[in-house]
């Protein structure tokens, strides 16, 4: 049965506003990808993509284009300070949500709020003129000799500690990265019911096995979630890590050399592109990055979505 | 007939957030392998009084205890109390089932490795006989290994009584253990309760008065923090010595 529901106009204007605001949402994603596609059009047929995406080779003057040195570089400064950010994140939230006595919690959860909200180019700057010396002259000389008679080891600590190289951009993207994934893991460790964790200890636990058995495999989809998040924000990361990395296409092996990020070559070439075909190689990278982003989000999205339908009951 | 006290109460108050007096000048005793059910109006401090067993008021910041709660010699109120091991001799169960986020099996061996327990072979045993005086082995032999979340609320409820089971608790306190299911599984957590005051002594908060009623030997009153009366439960809800406990017991008010 048809029923015509009569309809307020106050109520047709608000509902046109506000749809018309979320479509400019749906207008800008897909303008963005019009724009990479059309721009990168060239790059494409000249490379296409599995010779763009699998070649090491970044020559501006010879006019051939490679992104797997970007991309690597990515991969590894991403997957680097991860490594580094994780343990110390998820300490933070643990101390925070289990640990802390109630007055330090609040303190503590403020400054992590502000150090989030840090623009990255200050993290950059902080990175160059503070970091890198002290990397270069005091931790990397340290870690060159206390693994030079490590076999492997050695390998990733090579050449001259100069502090402008991959190890000191992993240290200043992990630093950044601490408070998104330490805040994203409070809130998912918050996530475990009271009562859970009450009759854990009516069971006779301590507060390190109800944070080990019950808090972090009740939570470990959010924050696996929100782990995914913060690669996301590594993965595009760019004024962080433009000053201290090097720019230097190459796929290397010691975490004392330079290397180049997508960002970071993007930020720096897009003055220097005089050709077409280099312009529309920047842009296919671009591309590259949108897809990889999208994907890592598609997927953190997709957990925590899991995680939140599986414990809401 | 003569009964022990397993634990007495003596002149036990309480304070949350070091202000709010919710326990005032409470004494009884809990007599062994008996039901002691704590009745009373929403807020009258039962579960209070039930979680200052097993301190759980711990876990929260400036809470405080005066008075002293017996067991056996010791004071479990003294500071000197290890916790751990007063919660391994007094279990609890909860309004909502708490199952763990992990296998049925690993919920109930769960406590026995915190006790130290880590043979296999000791698990397996110590399980399928907490799952039989839980009454759930029948339902849940053919599939151990899968989550505990897959179980119905009763059986979750059974679950949480196997795993406090299997420690071999001493005391078991219930926090309105059957507010949450169906009258079926309240059927079977009442049957299971009768069964096992033969072994271990039983304090249980209810909001349902035919429930303190039928399972319990004793029933302790509380309002506003006090305790009215403590008696008999046949007394309490036959011949009660106070005229605020007819008029709960009888449904004037609460």
């Amino acid at each position: 049965m048809a029923v015509t529901v009569k309809r307020n106009p106050g109520d047709i204007i608000f509902f046109s506003l506000t749809a018309v605001a979320s479509c400019t949402i749906i207008v800008f994603i897909v303008g963005i990808v019009f724009v990479l596609l059309t721009e990168s059009s060239l790059a494409i047929q000249k490379f296409g993509v599995i010779q763009f995406l699998t070649s090491t080779e970044w020559d501006p003057v010879k006019e051939t284009f490679g992104a797997l040195t970007s991309i690597y570089g990515t991969i590894v400064t991403t997957a680097l300070s991860l490594l580094i950010a994780i343990p110390v994140a998820l300490g933070i939230a643990i101390f925070i949500t289990e640990v802390a006595p109630n007055f330090l919690r609040a303190p503590i959860g403020i400054a992590i709020e502000l150090l989030a909200a840090i623009p990255s180019i200050i993290y950059g700057m902080w990175g160059l003129f503070t970091l890198s010396p002290l990397m270069g002259n005091t931790v990397e000389p340290f870690l060159k000799k206390a693994t030079a008679s490590i076999p492997l080891v050695s390998v990733l600590f090579q050449g001259t500690p100069m502090g402008i190289d991959v190890l000191t951009a992993s240290v200043i993207l992990s630093i950044m990265i601490i408070p998104f994934t330490a805040s994203i893991a409070r809130d998912a460790f918050n996530l475990t019911p009271a009562v859970v964790k009450e009759s854990a200890y009516a069971l006779g636990t301590t507060k390190w096995e109800v944070v080990k058995n019950i808090v972090i495999p009740y939570s470990k989809l959010g924050v696996f979630g929100g782990i995914l998040f913060s690669l996301g924000r590594a993965l595009g990361e760019t004024m962080a890590v433009a000053f201290v990395l090097g720019n230097n296409h190459r796929i290397f092996t010691s975490l004392f050399d330079s290397a180049a990020t997508i960002t970071v070559t993007l930020a720096n070439e897009f003055t220097e592109a005089d050709k077409d075909i280099y312009l529309s190689s920047l842009f296919y990278l671009a591309l590259v990055l949108f897809v990889m982003s999208f994907v890592f989000l598609a997927i953190a999205k997709f957990f925590l979505l899991r995680a939140e339908r599986r414990y809401s009951r | 007939m003569a009964e022990t006290a397993e634990i007495t109460v003596n002149t036990l108050n309480f304070y949350y957030s070091g202000t709010i007096h919710a326990l005032k000048n409470i004494s009884l005793p809990v007599y062994k392998h008996s039901v002691t059910a704590l009745i009373g109006p929403s807020g009258c401090g039962k579960t209070t009084l039930l979680r200052c067993f097993n301190r759980m008021h711990d876990l929260y910041p400036n809470n405080r205890y005066e008075g002293e709660i017996l067991l056996g010699k010791e004071n479990i109120l003294d500071n000197a109390t290890d916790l751990i091991t007063l919660r391994s001799r007094i279990g609890m169960v909860f309004q909502k089932p708490t199952p763990f986020p992990m296998s049925i099996f690993d919920n109930i061996a769960y406590g026995l490795k915190l006790k130290g327990i880590t043979n296999r072979a000791v698990q397996s045993g110590r399980v399928e006989k907490a799952l039989h005086d839980a009454h759930l082995w029948a339902e849940v032999k053919d599939k151990l290994k899968s989550s505990a979340y897959e179980l119905s609320g009763g059986q979750q409820q059974r679950l949480v009584i196997a795993r406090a089971l299997a420690v071999d608790p001493e005391i078991l306190l219930f926090d309105e253990p059957t507010s949450a299911l169906d009258p079926l599984s309240t059927a079977k957590i009442e049957e299971l309760i009768e069964l096992l005051r033969k072994q271990i002594t039983i304090i249980i908060v209810t909001h349902n008065m035919q429930q303190a009623a039928r399972i319990s030997d004793w029933t302790g009153f509380l309002m506003l923090g006090e305790l009215i009366e403590f008696d008999r439960t046949d007394k309490i809800f036959t011949t009660p010595s106070q005229k605020l406990t007819e008029d709960y017991v009888t449904g004037r008010f609460g």
